[in-house]
């Protein structure tokens, strides 16, 4: 029979130290991590320049400390990015060394393959090249920054979800996820969508990104920008496709919560300039972060459960 | 500056902090119940009285009830995601939920009620410290009171609350509640559960949710959120052996980090220092700790649940799936399992089936050499060799495995002692195992 006597020698008495809920979450979304690169062959983080997905990236330098992470980024570019997000994009790839891949919306629309569509936002138009990527590479293991708190639907997911060939969700087929042992089996041409801040909230990574001091684009702080009014949004005036007649643009002290495609993320009217500053902001905001700034949510009660079966992230 | 006992110094850890500044803890728990006992309707209540639901969701449930001519906001509609879910008016799979209050944080498994989910109420209650069983004032204790009841016993979650619902429809009389609970408290305890708490509630009206109610002046106990609230987490499994499935090797091969061989895991139980003699398992190679980083920081000791990297003084052949142990407190290696076990697949699991088991990090191949027995959940009788289970069926099963496993008993430990059975074929988790015979109130009460 096992005895802890050997173990529990010199232990203070009162056990093992308290860890804090982010010291909890940070060592969960580690040790999925650490499960997708044990049992897959290519696996691929998707980064986009947000806010979860840099998480996303800190936690996976720290899963693998001191070598380097066992795996590349995918960038979908819709074309309508901000040039704040993509510069910090490419400065973040360059400092580690990482391989990135982009799946590039405005390429497809170039060759004819998608069209734009009359309201202008590219969001849905992400899904085509990010499933095409994903099968012309190869990857069976894509790692999100979804959390389950964003939304009803993506509060279903599981944190290992896998798709079929053709990248499909079929919400009412999940595997039962048991304990923490997360089940990473495929067939060849199937793949796992992999979820590490599925526990976290809004709240929890903005605590952990001022916790460990992580960098963020500029457009997450307060800052003047020209913006104009649509659909009870502010969104910025740019060569997107804003503001049309009628529209009128404005200066106006801003901050951006999700960074999306420009055509549908709104800003929201702040003048938090630090990180202190956004926590404070949030814990008292009365929106949810997608109801306040995003437009393709709002298309029907379940656009985002209609999406994610078609292979969106 | 003084610094709380319970710090992690090495991490640089400030504490999580509520939306009020306080230090907070994370409950997770799941909810259970029979089908219209009012289960969503808790939930959304859970959330919305706690100021948990923002003006967005609201406006959203509003503008969806109105358009169906309710009266009132359904907070059912907060929680029901899928557009199946809408359709028929159920829960169909686990939905997790988060929320906070200054005093701690939530992270909620809704589960199901039919009983063909029942293995979503086992998904939901696997990672549970606490189980809400929701009861119909008016109908009293059910057999899917008794099926959740045993899963949750069976499942070893630690505390149990039975919310007596819809205290409103029988007039908010004490008689009902204490009747209701005295039969759940005896069944409960029959089966081993360690703590019950009974709450009577209407969770439509909001009696005793989040507020307390002003129509049992005869309650004197807790409302739900502040049981929620106060009941004590973490099993400390800090005490108990230590335990580190390996998942990976981390090796750098850089000009910085040569020689640099790190066994990467997260502690399921018990404290690692340097200097320890550890085992690794099933080679039965002995060595010692010569460090550990913690996420790039070098520590001298790391606790449950901590992802760490281990390394070891001697050159030793360790590998993912290998499992690092106190020399002095090794778990038996076996190649023959009993385990209680839950089917959760559509297809049966059947004897002399051939399955992959994967416990920890390790999987491994199996076969089903017996299944001497199926639990009955509506009267816990054992119904002897069934031949098979199917999907929602609790039973005993007998595996061999290709190679030893060191295993735990799931009494002892829900980390080591769990395990799944996956189809070699399509990939399917088929099954959720216990390690061990059927919980020893279980087995009384099996008659």
């Amino acid at each position: 029979m096992t005895t802890v006597a050997s173990t529990t020698a010199g232990l203070p008495t009162d056990g093992a130290p308290h860890l804090s809920h982010l010291d909890v979450l940070e060592s969960e979304a580690v040790h999925i991590f650490r499960e997708v690169a044990g049992e897959f062959e290519n696996p691929v983080l998707l980064f986009s320049g947000g806010k979860d997905s840099i998480v996303m990236l800190h936690l996976a330098l720290k899963a693998f400390a001191p070598a380097a992470i066992p795996f590349s980024l995918l960038h979908v570019d819709t074309g309508h990015n901000f040039p704040e997000v993509l510069e910090y994009r490419d400065r973040v790839v360059a400092r580690h060394g990482l391989r990135l891949h982009v799946a590039s919306v405005q390429d497809y629309i170039d060759r004819g393959v998608l069209r734009e569509r009359p309201d202008g936002t590219r969001n849905p138009l992400q899904t085509l090249p990010l499933t095409e990527k994903i099968q012309s590479e190869r990857f069976d293991a894509v790692f999100g920054g979804g959390r389950r708190d964003e939304e009803k639907a993506r509060a279903k997911e599981r944190v290992f979800s896998l798709r079929d060939e053709f990248s499909q969700w079929d919400p009412r087929r999940q595997r039962p996820e048991l304990w923490q042992l997360y089940n990473g089996r495929h067939a060849p041409g199937e793949h796992v969508r992999v979820f590490p801040l599925s526990n976290w909230t809004e709240l929890d990574v903005w605590q952990y990104i001022a916790r460990e001091d992580i960098e963020l684009p500029g457009i997450y702080f307060a800052h003047e920008r020209e913006v104009f009014r649509r659909a009870g949004m502010w969104l910025t005036a740019g060569e997107w496709g804003g503001p049309k007649a009628g529209e009128t643009v404005e200066t106006r002290l801003v901050r951006y919560r999700t960074v999306g495609d420009m055509s549908c993320t709104g800003a929201v009217d702040s003048d938090a300039t630090t990180l202190d500053a956004v926590i404070t902001e949030i814990a008292a905001s009365r929106l949810t972060e997608r109801g306040a700034t995003r437009a393709d949510d709002k298309m029907s009660e379940a656009a985002m459960e209609d999406r994610k079966r078609e292979g969106y992230f | 500056m003084s610094v709380p006992s319970g710090t992690t110094g090495s991490t640089g850890s400030t504490g999580a902090t509520s939306r009020t500044g306080a230090t907070v803890d994370t409950l997770a728990f799941a909810t259970a119940g029979s089908v219209d006992d009012g289960k969503s309707t808790l939930v959304g209540r859970l959330l919305h009285d706690s100021k948990s639901v923002l003006t967005d969701q609201l406006e959203a449930v509003e503008r969806v009830s109105a358009s169906r001519g309710a009266d009132a906001p359904d907070l059912a509609l907060l929680t029901d995601g899928l557009r199946a879910e809408r359709e028929q008016g159920i829960t169909i799979d686990v939905a997790y939920r988060y929320f906070a209050t200054a005093r701690r944080r939530f992270i909620l498994a809704d589960t199901p009620g039919h009983v063909q989910y029942t293995r979503n109420m086992v998904t939901g209650a696997s990672t549970a410290e606490l189980t809400v069983i929701l009861v119909d004032a008016r109908n009293g204790v059910v057999e899917q009171t008794r099926r959740h009841t045993a899963i949750a016993a069976l499942l070893r979650v630690p505390h149990v609350v039975v919310a007596v619902n819809k205290m409103d429809l029988v007039g908010y009389e004490e008689s009902v509640f204490a009747e209701i609970a005295g039969e759940f408290t005896a069944y409960a305890t029959g089966l081993g559960v360690p703590e019950v708490t009974a709450i009577p509630i209407s969770a439509l009206a909001g009696d005793n949710v989040v507020e307390p109610s002003a129509h049992m002046d005869w309650y004197g106990g807790p409302t739900v959120l502040e049981h929620l609230e106060t009941v004590p987490v973490g099993q400390d499994p800090a005490t108990r052996a230590a335990r580190l499935p390996v998942q990976y090797v981390i090796r750098p091969r850089t000009a910085e980090h040569p020689d640099y061989r790190g066994y990467a895991g997260r502690i399921v139980a018990g404290t690692f220092r340097v200097g320890d003699e550890v085992t690794v398992l099933p080679s039965g190679r002995t060595t010692r700790i010569s460090g550990i980083d913690l996420l790039g920081e070098p520590v001298d000791a790391a606790w449950p649940t901590q992802s760490v990297t281990v390394l070891l003084q001697d050159d030793v052949d360790v590998s993912r799936g290998d499992l690092i142990v106190p020399s002095a407190a090794a778990p038996a290696l076996t190649q023959d399992v009993t385990a209680t076990v839950c089917h959760v697949a559509d297809a049966p699991l059947t004897v002399g089936q051939r399955v992959l088991l994967k416990h920890g990090t390790r999987t491994v191949k199996a076969i089903v050499k017996d299944i001497p027995s199926r639990l009955t959940l509506d009267d816990l009788s054992q119904h002897p060799h069934p031949g098979r289970l199917v999907a929602n069926d609790i039973g005993q099963v007998r595996l061999r495995t290709a190679e030893p496993l060191p295993l735990d008993a799931y009494a002892d430990s829900r980390r080591t002692g769990s395990f799944i059975l996956i189809d070699p074929g399509d990939g399917t988790t088929l099954t959720a195992g216990m390690v061990g015979d059927f919980a020893a109130g279980a087995t009384a009460c099996g008659r």
